[in-house]
C-alpha cells in the first residue's frame, strides 16, 4: 500500500501515547486494555467497579470498543464496529477537572484559542450498567470530541465519591486533528495507514455480526454466562469473576441484538438481566475489601 | 438605597434550563424576602452558560422594627392560663400589661421585635433559596455532601451596598469574585456593584442578558445573511438554544458543498439545526435554502475563525455524507416495498404492528373519502402508503421528517401527487400553530390516523389519565376536532361513550378560545347520539346566540322553574309525568294557550331540525316565551284535582321534552 499522504497533526498512536503521557503526569495510573470484548471503555472493571465506594482511584487506558450494530462493512467513512476509545475516570472528581481535560486537548495540539470548544449537555446513561450520569459532550468547532460524565449511580448504586469519567473517541478526535474524512485514511503512523490495520476485520466482523453469528450459540452463551455469574456471587463471592460473566453476557447480547433475532419486548428483558447482572455484581465488589474499605494498599 | 448583586458560577448549566433557573432564582429570593417583610424597588435575574445572576435594587438596610400586642388571659384567670401565656409569648410577669375591658382586666403583651440588618437576613436567606433552586436535573459531586446543583458549583459573589454578605453553601465560602469568559479572559473579576459587574464581565467577554445575546445573535445572522445577499430563516427555538450555549456569541458563515444541494432542503435544514444548531439560510428571491449556514461560536479566534468555519464544515460534510447516503439509499426501495417491514415494527404492546394498523387506517381512509367526496381509491393508497417512510434511513436519523420523507419517496416512486401529498399531511395539525391538511384525500387519511389512534387506546384500555398522555391522544383528538371545524367535512364520530366524552372535553377546550360556552356543549351532548361535530357546533352556536337574546333568557328561566316543579312533585310522587296532555281536562286559558303553542311549535321546529337550521328551531322556541310566562303568572300547578294536576304537570313536561330537542337545558348554568 501506499504510504499515506502528507498530513497535518499527530498520528493515531502519537494522539495515544500523547494522552498516556498527558494523564500519567496527572497521576493516573495507565491500565492496559481489559481483555474482554465489550461495548465500551466504562465497562471495563478499573471503571464500573472503581467509580463505587469510598477509596479514591485515577486511571486511564485504551479501550477497544465494540458495537457489532455499527459494523458497515468497511464502507462508511466514519462509523465503525471495533474502535478505540480513550477513558480516564479520576475518583473523586477533581475541582479543576475541566481544565485538566482542556490541558490533554492542548496537549494534543488542539488550541482553544484558535478553536470552539464548548460544553453542551449530555446526560450519559447506561441502562445495562445501570448507571447514569450527567455531564455534557465536548464539541470542538461542532464537532463532539468527548463525553465527559459525572458518575451518579452505577450498578443502581449510588456513586460517592463522584467520580469524573472522560471519553475519547479516539477515531473520531484523530480524524478532526489529521483533518481526514474517511477513517481509514488515517495515518496509524508514518507507515501505516488506519485502512491496512482494521479494514478487513470492517468487513469480516461486519459479515460475522450481521450474518454468521450462530445465534443458537449465542443464546446459549448469555445464559451460561448469567448462570455462571450467579453462581459466582452465591456462597463465597467472587466480584471480579462474576462481573467478567457479566461483560461477556453484555456482549452476547449485543451480538443477538445486530443480528436481529431480539424482539422490542424481549430487548428489555435482556437489558434487564444484564443490569441484574450487573448490580448483583457491584453489591458483590463492595463486600470485598478494595470495594469497601478506606485507602490501603490490599 | 442599597442593592444586592448575587452570582452563582458553576460549570456549564445546560442551555435548556437556564431561563427556568434565573425565573426560579427570581421568584423564590422574592418570596423570602417579602415573607420577612422586605420591599425592594426593583429585581433583575440573568442566567448563562456558566452564572446565574440576581440584582435587586432600593432594598432597606434594615428590616422595619415590628411591635405587635396579644391579649392573653385575665388578669383574675388561673396560674396555670397566665404561665402558658408568659411561655407562649416568651416574656416575664412583669413586663405584661393591663388592659381594661368590659368583662374585667385582662394581661396584654407587647411584643417588640426590632429590625435586623439586612446583610444578615440575606447571609441567612440565599442559602436557603439556593437550597430550594429545583433544577429539573441535579446532581452531587462534593464529597461528602448530600448538596446538589445542575453541575459543579464553583463561587458565589455575593455584596449588599457594596460589602461582602458572608454566608457558605456547598462547602463554598461567598466572596467579592468571579470569572469572565473561559477563553476570552484571564484571572478573577473582583466586583462589588452591579454596574461594575456588568461592565467587567463585559470587558471579559461575557454577555450578561439571554436576551442581549439572543439580539447580538439573531441581528448577527441577519447581517451576515445580507452580506451573501441572503436571509435567515427564523428559529426561535434555536436563537433561545444558542442563546445559552455562548457567553460571548461570535456569528460566522460557512459553506455547503453544492454535491449536498440536490437533497432535499428539509434533510439539510433538520440535519443543520438537530446535530450542528446552525441557522439556516435563503435566498430572498426565490425562498429556497441557500449554500451558505450560520453558525454561533462562543469564540474571537485569533484567525479571525477560519479553523473554525474549516471545522465546522467538514463536520456538517461528515453530517450530509450521511444524511445524502440514505436518501440515496432509501431511493433504491419503493415505498411499496417497505410496507412490509412495518411488520417488523411494534406500534404498541397491546395494539400490534405497524404494518396491522396501516391496514387499519387503509380501510377507515376508504370509509371516510367516501362520506366526505373525496377520491377513496387515493386515500386508501395514501393510507396504505402513509407508514411506509418509517423504515427509511433518512427517517431513522431525522425521526421529525416523518411524512415529508414519505411524500419524497412517493414522487420518486411515480405514486399520484394527491396521495403523495396525503403522505406528507396526515400527521397535520402536528400543535396548535400547524395548520390542517385542506386537500380532501389528506383529510380523509388524517382523520383515518387520528381516529384510529384513539379508538385503538381506549380500547386498549390506555386512556390519557390527569397526569399524562403518554400516546399524544389529547392532541390526536384536538387534531380530529380541528380537521372536521375548519374543513367542515361532515362524518359521524360513531364511537364509544367513552371517546364521545373524550372527544365533548376537547371539543370544550377548543371552543373556549372562541369563547364558546363548555355547559352549552354539555348541554348538546348530553341528548345523546350527536356524533356529528359540525352539526353539534351549529346547535352549541344557534343556542348560545339564543341565550344571549330576551326571549331566550326568560324561556330558560320558565324552562327551569317547570323542571324543578316536575323534579319536586316526581319525587313526591314518586313517579314520572311524562304522559300526553289531555285538552278537555285544559281549564284555564292560559294553559290552553300554552298547549296550542306547544303543539304549533313542536310541528314547526321539527322539520327545522331536520334541516339543521338551528337559528330558525331556536326562533320558533323564542314563540314559547310569552305563553310559558303566562302560565306560569296565571296557573296553579299543584290544582286540587289531582286529574287536572296531572294534566298540568304533563304538560309542563311536554315543555321539556319539547326544549330537549335542541339541547339538554337542565345543564345549561345560570
Amino acid at each position: 500500500m501506499a504510504d499515506p499522504k502528507p498530513r497535518k497533526g499527530l498520528t493515531f498512536q502519537d494522539l495515544i501515547l500523547t494522552l498516556q503521557n498527558y494523564w500519567a503526569a496527572q497521576g493516573c495510573l495507565i491500565l492496559q486494555p481489559y481483555d474482554d470484548q465489550m461495548g465500551a471503555g466504562t465497562f471495563h472493571p478499573a471503571t464500573t467497579l472503581r467509580a463505587l465506594g469510598p477509596r479514591p482511584w485515577k486511571a486511564a487506558y485504551v479501550q477497544p470498543s465494540r458495537r457489532p450494530s455499527d459494523g458497515r462493512y468497511g464502507e462508511n467513512p466514519n462509523r465503525l464496529q471495533h474502535y478505540y476509545q480513550y477513558q480516564v475516570i479520576l475518583k473523586p472528581a477533581p475541582e479543576n477537572v475541566q481544565d485538566l481535560y482542556l490541558g490533554s486537548i492542548r496537549a494534543i495540539g488542539l488550541d482553544p484559542a484558535l478553536h470552539d470548544i464548548r460544553f453542551v449537555e449530555d446526560d450519559w446513561e447506561s441502562p445495562t450498567l445501570g448507571a447514569a450520569g450527567l455531564g455534557w459532550e465536548v464539541w470542538c468547532d461542532g464537532m463532539e470530541i468527548t463525553q465527559f460524565t459525572y458518575f451518579q449511580q452505577v450498578g443502581g448504586i449510588d456513586c460517592e465519591p463522584v467520580s469524573a469519567e472522560i471519553t475519547y473517541g479516539l477515531e473520531r478526535l484523530a480524524m478532526y486533528v489529521q483533518d481526514v474524512e474517511f477513517v481509514y485514511d488515517l495515518a496509524f503512523n508514518d507507515r501505516f495507514r488506519y485502512g491496512e490495520v482494521f479494514h478487513q476485520a470492517e468487513q469480516e466482523f461486519s459479515a460475522y455480526n450481521f450474518e454468521r453469528a450462530d445465534t443458537e450459540i449465542l443464546f446459549r452463551h448469555f445464559q451460561d454466562a448469567e448462570k455462571q455469574c450467579q453462581e459466582l456471587l452465591t456462597g463465597r463471592k467472587l466480584a471480579l469473576p462474576a462481573y467478567d460473566q457479566c461483560i461477556k453476557a453484555s456482549h452476547a447480547f449485543n451480538l443477538l441484538d445486530a443480528r436481529g433475532v431480539i424482539s422490542v419486548t424481549e430487548r428489555a428483558a435482556y437489558i434487564g438481566r444484564v443490569r441484574a447482572m450487573a448490580r448483583a455484581c457491584c453489591e458483590a465488589w463492595l463486600e470485598t475489601p478494595m470495594g469497601k474499605y478506606e485507602p490501603r494498599f490490599g | 438605597m442599597p442593592d444586592l448583586l448575587l452570582e452563582l458560577f458553576s460549570e456549564e448549566i445546560p442551555a435548556r434550563m437556564q431561563a427556568q433557573a434565573a425565573r426560579d432564582l427570581e421568584r423564590l429570593t422574592v418570596g423570602a424576602l417579602t415573607d420577612r417583610g422586605f420591599l425592594f424597588e426593583g429585581i433583575k435575574a440573568f442566567a448563562g452558560p456558566r452564572r446565574l445572576t440576581l440584582a435587586i435594587a432600593g432594598l432597606p438596610a434594615k428590616q422595619s422594627d415590628v411591635r405587635e400586642e396579644v391579649k392573653g388571659p385575665k388578669v383574675d384567670a388561673p396560674p396555670a392560663a397566665i404561665e402558658g401565656f408568659l411561655k407562649k409569648t416568651g416574656l416575664t410577669r412583669d413586663r405584661l400589661k393591663v388592659e381594661k375591658t368590659p368583662k374585667g382586666d385582662v394581661y396584654l403583651a407587647v411584643i417588640e421585635r426590632a429590625g435586623r440588618e439586612t446583610a444578615h437576613v440575606l447571609a441567612e436567606v440565599i442559602p436557603e433559596v439556593m437550597g430550594k433552586l429545583p433544577w429539573p436535573k441535579s446532581m452531587r459531586w462534593k464529597p461528602g455532601l448530600a448538596v446538589r446543583w445542575v453541575r459543579p458549583l464553583h463561587s458565589i459573589l455575593c455584596t449588599f451596598d457594596g460589602e461582602l454578605v458572608p454566608f457558605s453553601f456547598a462547602g463554598i465560602s461567598s466572596g467579592l469574585h468571579t470569572k469572565g469568559h473561559r477563553f476570552l479572559s484571564e484571572g478573577r473579576i473582583e466586583a462589588r456593584r452591579f454596574d461594575d459587574y456588568a461592565q467587567k464581565l463585559r470587558a471579559g467577554h461575557v454577555v450578561l442578558d439571554a436576551e442581549e445575546r439572543a439580539a447580538i445573535i439573531f441581528e448577527g445572522v441577519k447581517q451576515a445573511a445580507f452580506v451573501h445577499g441572503l436571509e435567515m430563516i427564523p428559529d426561535e427555538g434555536l436563537l433561545a438554544e444558542v442563546s445559552g450555549l455562548a457567553e460571548w456569541p461570535v456569528i460566522l458563515v460557512g459553506a455547503i458543498e453544492d454535491r449536498f444541494m440536490d437533497v432535499p432542503p428539509e434533510i439539510l435544514q433538520t440535519s443543520m439545526r438537530t446535530h450542528q444548531k446552525y441557522f439556516s439560510l435563503r435566498d430572498p428571491k426565490t425562498g429556497k435554502l441557500a449554500n451558505r449556514f450560520a453558525l454561533v461560536a462562543n469564540m474571537v479566534a485569533g484567525d479571525g475563525g477560519r479553523e473554525i468555519v474549516a471545522g465546522n464544515e467538514r463536520v456538517l460534510r461528515a453530517r450530509l455524507s450521511d444524511a445524502k447516503f440514505f436518501w440515496d439509499e432509501d431511493r433504491k426501495h419503493t415505498l411499496e416495498s417497505r410496507i412490509e417491514k412495518l411488520k417488523g415494527i411494534v406500534f404498541h404492546a397491546k395494539l400490534g404492528t405497524q404494518l396491522e394498523r396501516v391496514q387499519r387506517i387503509e380501510k377507515l381512509a376508504g370509509e371516510i373519502a367516501e362520506k366526505i367526496g373525496a377520491d377513496a381509491a387515493k386515500a386508501k393508497r395514501a393510507a396504505r402508503l402513509c407508514k411506509a417512510d418509517l423504515t427509511s434511513g433518512v427517517v431513522g436519523e431525522f425521526p421529525e421528517l416523518q411524512g415529508v420523507m414519505g411524500r419524497y419517496y412517493a414522487l420518486h416512486d411515480g405514486e399520484d401527487a394527491e396521495v403523495a401529498d396525503a403522505i406528507r399531511d396526515h400527521y397535520k395539525p402536528v400543535g396548535p400553530s400547524d395548520a390542517v391538511p385542506t386537500d380532501k384525500v389528506a383529510i380523509a387519511v388524517a382523520l383515518a390516523d387520528k381516529l384510529d389512534q384513539l379508538i385503538a387506546f381506549f380500547a386498549a384500555g390506555e386512556k390519557p389519565t390527569g397526569s399524562g398522555d403518554p400516546f399524544a391522544l389529547r392532541r390526536a383528538a384536538l387534531g380530529v376536532i380541528r380537521i372536521v371545524l375548519e374543513s367542515k367535512v361532515r362524518i359521524k364520530l360513531n364511537q364509544s361513550e367513552d371517546l364521545l366524552s373524550f372527544f365533548a372535553d376537547r371539543l370544550k377546550v377548543a371552543l373556549k378560545e372562541k369563547g364558546i360556552r363548555h355547559d352549552l356543549i354539555d348541554a348538546v351532548f348530553s341528548l345523546g347520539g350527536e356524533d356529528d361535530l359540525v352539526r353539534l357546533v351549529a346547535r352549541v352556536e344557534a343556542l348560545q346566540s339564543f341565550l344571549r337574546t330576551d326571549d331566550g333568557a326568560n324561556l330558560l328561566a320558565g324552562y327551569k322553574r317547570a323542571a324543578n316543579i316536575l323534579r319536586d312533585e316526581e319525587k313526591k310522587d314518586k313517579r314520572s309525568y311524562a304522559g300526553d296532555v289531555r285538552e278537555n281536562l285544559l281549564t284555564e286559558p292560559a294553559e290552553k294557550d300554552l298547549f296550542a303553542a306547544l303543539t304549533m311549535a313542536r310541528a314547526a321546529i321539527a322539520p327545522l331540525l331536520e334541516k339543521e337550521d338551528f337559528a330558525a328551531a331556536m326562533q320558533q322556541m323564542a314563540a314559547l316565551r310569552v305563553p310559558v310566562d303566562a302560565f306560569f303568572e296565571g296557573v296553579k300547578v299543584n290544582a286540587d284535582d289531582p286529574k287536572i294536576r296531572e294534566n298540568r304537570l304533563n304538560l309542563l313536561s311536554s315543555l321539556r321534552t319539547t326544549l330537549h330537542g335542541v339541547a339538554d337545558f337542565s345543564k345549561i348554568e345560570g
